[in-house]
């Protein structure tokens, strides 16, 4: 996501203009910025006080604190053998997403070749296409493969939609990368395997990182592609979809809740190595 | 400049196996796991269904369907306006965040954004049915204004019906619209924005004259992951929305299950895309492919 050149180009200075110089009121700003954190983060201050009410139902009124809602999520079969199977599947397609992302990213950056718009954009559309086309095509194509529905196929499915997630922040880094960096080491004698790996995959490696990470996030709470092209074993959104339908308890807003609190750890914890790795 | 290019070009011609090695292998995944299944979808929407089998002839009687029925069409119609209007209302609660974030968030910006993200790492599911719990007969809402005095009655106005569809898409997908938004407005020149000062163009003149122009770019690609992210879902509108008020993801999805219709089912996804590469094309037309 980057601003392209031409934009610039095409920018008309503001004409003089005879009112007197303003000072900006950042305080409207200021509220109008709280309210819209208050309204990201309603729903889930409400679902982190609802995994603490000791109700039989995921509802108000609130009828005290509770700490079972939690240890029943935490022995709960179901749900500890649909979390596994989401990291299972989140990680595989992840791997798979960014190898692939990775290798058309440098394509993209470092060779001209016949159709490379389109090739760029036609790699974007999975996520510029609703994910429920996806979910459909996919369904259909292995349908009429006879390839039965299971993790494999969702593991599939996400790696799609997630290869244009990783090549994203790739590409939008490799396009800041100094070409005289790779050409110095060319001069000193490097091959292109050891200007990659020892050159540009450095530069680029907090790029390949954050677009992995973002990748298994999608995956790992992916539900519409999900819903087409899971077999008989369940990941974690599709376990709670059938509970949404039917035996609705606060155990859900803990598993939520849980996992909530594990990612955002993890993405502090990358974005700490990322800081420390930039001083 | 020109040199460097010149000796690079010569290594990629020295070097063409760099290209294929790069290039062929992810063309290949996507076109064996995404464009054979895409082509496959639209050639699913000219055959038809004949006593629960798929006959393989090329007709347009899924596109009559579609076209001829009245309750088909308020469907389409009811999925673009809603997500046009969740399009629009995000990118009006974003523009004044991400203006805000950029000039005055000084060293709190990188965690201004992470609060953006993290409600994604919440489950999605459950952010939606959390409004359920906000806006529902026993809810927040109404135990709130039921305390305030406002309301002497729990009111059911608030739940099941398009305005809970619309506030919780705009919840929902807000983290898609900001983002850009604050990628955009952080790649604004500053000294542009001085300038237009110094030529005593009051803020607001500044803002629509010299910043808007330049965060464009943003605010469309944002607004185009709205809007796809809208056309195409159905778990909102079943969970929250009014029974009457289905969207085209929910038609999708009930041809492609319960309904069994796949050829009428994936005529329809080639109305999503339809739309969703309309919406594209004003995008392209703007220049802001570079952002997508």
């Amino acid at each position: 996501m980057t601003i392209s050149p031409s934009v610039e180009k095409s920018l008309h200075p503001a004409s003089g203009n005879a009112l007197p110089r303003q000072q900006a009121k950042p305080w409207l700003l200021a509220s109008w910025t709280l309210l819209v954190y208050g309204f990201l983060y309603l729903p889930i201050a409400v679902l982190v006080l609802m995994s603490f009410n000791d109700s039989t139902i995921l509802s108000l009124p609130f009828k005290g604190i509770t700490l079972n809602w939690y240890s029943m999520s935490l022995g709960d079969r179901a749900i500890r053998l649909a979390l596994i199977n989401s990291v299972k599947v989140a990680a595989m397609a992840t791997l798979l997403a960014t190898l692939f992302g990775l290798l058309a990213a440098f394509a993209i950056y470092r060779y001209r070749f016949f159709g490379k718009e389109t090739f760029r954009i036609a790699l974007n559309l999975p996520i510029l296409l609703p994910g429920i086309v996806t979910g459909v095509a996919m369904l259909a194509y292995f349908s009429d493969l006879g390839l039965d529905l299971s993790l494999w196929t969702v593991i599939l499915g996400h790696a799609v939609f997630g290869l244009p997630v990783a090549l994203g922040p790739i590409l939008t880094r490799l396009s800041q990368f100094p070409r005289s960096l790779e050409e110095a080491a060319y001069d000193l004698g490097a091959n292109p395997g050891q200007v990659f790996t020892g050159v540009i995959f450095p530069y680029i490696r907090s790029a390949v990182i954050a677009g992995a990470l973002l990748a298994f996030t999608l995956s790992f709470d992916e539900v519409v592609v999900t819903i087409f092209l899971t077999g008989r074993e369940n990941t974690l959104p599709m376990e709670i979809w059938g509970r949404l339908r039917t035996n609705i308890t606060p155990e859900i807003a803990a598993v939520a809740t849980l996992v909530l609190l594990i990612s955002t750890a993890i993405v502090l914890f990358s974005q700490w190595l990322t800081s420390r790795e930039a001083t | 400049m020109s040199s460097l290019s010149s000796s690079l070009t010569k290594r990629r011609s020295r070097f063409p196996v760099g290209l294929y090695a790069s290039l062929l292998p992810p063309l290949v995944w996507m076109t064996l796991l995404y464009f054979v299944p895409i082509a496959l979808l639209v050639s699913y929407s000219v055959w038809r269904l004949e006593a629960f089998d798929i006959v393989q002839e090329f007709t347009l009687k899924n596109f009559q369907t579609i076209v001829f029925s009245s309750a088909y069409r308020t469907v389409i119609v009811r999925t673009i306006g809603t997500a046009l209007g969740v399009t629009l209302i995000d990118v009006a609660i974003a523009l004044p965040l991400g203006y805000f974030i950029t000039r005055y968030g000084g060293r709190y910006r990188p965690l201004l954004t992470i609060l953006v993200i993290l409600p994604l790492w919440s489950s999605y599911l459950v952010r939606v049915f959390a409004w359920k719990i906000i806006l529902g007969y026993n809810g927040v809402l109404n135990t709130a204004l039921l305390s305030l005095g406002v309301l002497q009655q729990p009111s059911q106005i608030f739940l099941y019906n398009q305005f809970s569809t619309t506030l919780t898409f705009v919840h929902i997908w807000l983290p898609f619209m900001i983002l850009p938004v604050i990628t955009a407005f952080e790649r604004l020149p500053k000294d542009l924005i001085e300038a237009s000062a110094d030529l005593n163009a009051p803020p607001w003149t500044t803002f629509r004259r010299v910043m808007l122009p330049l965060v464009t770019p943003g605010i469309l690609a944002g607004s185009i992951n709205v809007f796809s992210l809208t056309m195409g879902d159905f778990i909102t509108p079943s969970l929250v929305g009014s029974p009457s008020g289905i969207m085209l993801g929910n038609v999708i999805s009930s041809q492609f299950g319960v309904s069994y219709n796949w050829p009428l089912g994936a005529a329809f996804s080639l109305v999503v895309m339809l739309i969703v590469f309309s919406g594209l094309a004003i995008v392209v037309r703007q220049g802001a492919l570079e952002n997508l």
